[in-house]
């Protein structure tokens, strides 16, 4: 058994900087991770795949993309290039191929078991990451025999999967991009639309990225928000990474000939049952599209910048066909592969723990976990809207270790959200104006 | 004061209806709700359905008054017309659920409603009732329902306000997923 003051669970983003802020206050810590640093990067995306967030937007602390491509999106290997440079540059000491099995509270802190030994710490932080596992439906029935399915984690490129046609289900940025590319590819997709959240790559001439952090919706905390419930589960912006700057949204891929549906709701008899809600879904769509953009264009006048952007403009409606199919005969329409683009989760199995919630989410007040000395990150919305993003790690790493160092100092810590005094000197807009720009 | 301050009331009691959510997210064996009606035939194509109680925050609910509702069908299928077909029971429920949904959404989002009118359409191939055509379905084609709102508020803020008593419906959710229904002979 070796003895630390605090285990970090994962070597990504998330824990990196957290490791980063703990050397800052000369707190003796250790990285645990399963596979390698940078791990689903690596192992769990596809070829093509490329961040969603612009060259200029990778930063940690102490550390940024330093290249001749600020606008340019990371395809992965520059990915884990960039982490591994990272790691090495903070020397995190980071234990690599070491798996955790279990952690359990203790008296004085938490023991956590690995594939390569045991640890005791006082405390920890859990930064694995939270799309570990691909979330699937669960269906009524067997599908079709013959029918292969696939989660984005499986999933490479196009060549690998049979010639005929493919239902992706889910119409997140991952089940626009792959929609995009198997169609493409000469495979014919249908994609079952549900919830989803349109946004251009570009607007007035600016990446969106570029707006929403300027705007500071990216720095919206989560003590600041109506409904932080419903912000943490929103979906994913249509977005894609790629050397044009390309926009997928529904119209262009309904322009490329995808066969759009609504969300997937049964399976019986050899068919694949839609629901007749995407007239709304994209109406719903459309309309928040348009208060984020109206978020923008305030922001833009009321900071005098307006002449720096081409003219606000707004973008075409969603095009829905008369009729959507509301079944797809998954013979007929010789459907070869199903992708399940539904989401992911956090794998948590090894915590033996009593956090976790009645929908097995992990309780916690902006990363500050409802068990004493434990911490998560990188989750959506964990403290701030970025904080799922690669440059929504500093801050939370930040704070977060500020109030870990007052933990392991036997300082009185409150679990409240308001512990660290918010960023000042960029303009934020109006907190309603946002909340009501992302959700309802 | 600033015109925000003058109260929204739309005879919606929303502090109710967000006090129920927050005390069922904490117990959500208290949200499970039944729904029932009785229905008696009277003759030909002519029924009488009730709706008096339900099941729901864990005991049964007893109204104070019986609701009654008799349905037939019109004089061109050769029936008496004592009451509204059964389909056309589904439109008015569907009407109904998304504008109470209205109502209550621009309660939450203060918004002062002056009118709101629904028409309710239901397209459907009757080739498929009366067994002509097994290719075509028994029930709608298709369902148009156009809101006619006069409000406090922008076109956008209209259009998001139906838009969302859509995704909160319960009507609306019945009428574009399926269900599966077990019907029985006692």
């Amino acid at each position: 058994m070796r003895n630390i003051a605090v285990l970090i669970i994962g070597a990504g983003h998330a824990g990196l900087a957290m490791s980063r802020w703990l050397s800052l206050r000369s707190i003796d810590h250790v990285v645990i991770e399963r596979g390698e640093i940078a791990n689903s990067w690596r192992r769990e995306r596809w070829d093509s795949l490329r961040l969603l967030t612009p060259n200029w937007q990778r930063r940690l602390p102490g550390f940024a993309y330093e290249g001749d491509d600020p606008h340019g999106f990371a395809a992965m290997p520059e990915v884990i290039g960039f982490m591994e440079r990272y790691a090495r540059r903070i020397a995190a000491p980071v234990e690599t191929h070491s798996r955790v099995t279990s952690v359990r509270r203790i008296e004085s802190g938490y023991h956590v078991a690995t594939t390569r030994g045991d640890w005791h710490c006082r405390a920890v932080v859990l930064a694995a990451g939270a799309c570990n596992i691909a979330s699937v439906p669960r269906l009524p029935e067997r599908l079709p025999a013959g029918i292969q399915t696939l989660t984005p984690m499986d999933y490479r490129n196009p060549g690998k999967l049979d010639h005929g046609g493919v239902l992706v289900v889910g119409a997140a940025a991952t089940g626009i991009q792959l929609a995009n590319e198997i169609h493409r590819s000469g495979r014919p997709v249908t994609l079952a639309v549900g919830e989803h959240i349109r946004a251009p790559r570009t607007y007035r001439g600016r990446d969106i990225q570029w707006w929403m952090d300027a705007a500071g919706v990216l720095d919206q905390r989560f003590d600041e928000i109506d409904d932080l419930e419903r912000a943490r589960r929103v979906p994913s912006f249509q977005l894609v990474g790629s050397p044009e700057c390309a926009t997928i949204d529904l119209n262009a891929l309904r322009d490329i000939g995808v066969q759009l549906t609504g969300r997937m709701v049964g399976l019986s008899g050899g068919k694949i049952w839609c629901s007749g809600s995407l007239r709304n879904q994209c109406a719903m769509s459309d309309l928040k599209l348009g208060r984020l953009l109206d978020t923008f264009d305030r922001w833009a006048s009321e900071n005098g910048r307006d002449r720096e952007f081409d003219p606000p403009h707004r973008l075409a409606p969603t095009i829905v066909d008369e009729k959507p199919p509301l079944s797809i005969d998954l013979a007929k329409r010789n459907v070869r592969t199903i992708i399940w683009a539904t989401g992911y989760r956090p794998d948590l199995s090894w915590l033996q723990i009593p956090v976790l919630d009645r929908k097995g989410r992990i309780r916690h007040n902006g990363g500050i976990v409802d068990a004493p000395g434990m911490y998560l990150m990188g989750m959506p919305f964990l403290r701030r809207r970025k904080s799922a993003l690669i440059d929504g790690a500093a801050d939370d790493a930040r704070e977060l270790s500020d109030h870990l160092a007052s933990y392991l100092a036997g300082r009185q810590v409150l679990s409240l959200p308001n512990f660290a005094p918010k960023p000042n000197g960029r303009d934020q807009v109006g907190t309603t104006a946002l909340a009501d720009a992302m959700s309802g | 004061m600033s015109m925000s301050a003058i109260a929204v009331n739309n005879g919606v009691n929303v502090d109710a209806l967000m006090g129920a959510r927050e005390a069922l997210a904490k117990a959500p064996e208290a949200a499970q709700f039944r729904w029932q009606a009785t229905c008696d035939w009277m003759n030909g194509t002519h029924s009488r359905a009730t709706v008096s109680n339900f099941f729901g925050l864990g005991q049964d609910q007893q109204r104070k008054t019986e609701f009654r509702f008799d349905a037939d069908h019109p004089e061109v299928f050769a029936s008496e017309d004592l009451g509204a077909t059964p389909v056309e029971y589904v439109l008015v429920g569907l009407g109904a659920c998304l504008t109470a949904g209205i109502a209550a959404v621009a309660q939450h989002r203060k918004i002062q409603l002056r009118s709101v009118s629904a028409t309710i359409e239901g397209a459907m191939d009757i080739q498929g009732i009366l067994g002509i055509d097994s290719d075509v379905r028994n029930g709608f084609e298709g369902i148009k329902v156009s809101f006619k709102v006069d409000a406090d508020a922008t076109a956008d803020e209209i259009k998001a306000l139906v838009a969302q008593s859509q995704k909160r419906s319960a009507v609306f959710d019945i009428v574009t997923n399926p269900t599966n229904v077990t019907v029985e002979v006692a």
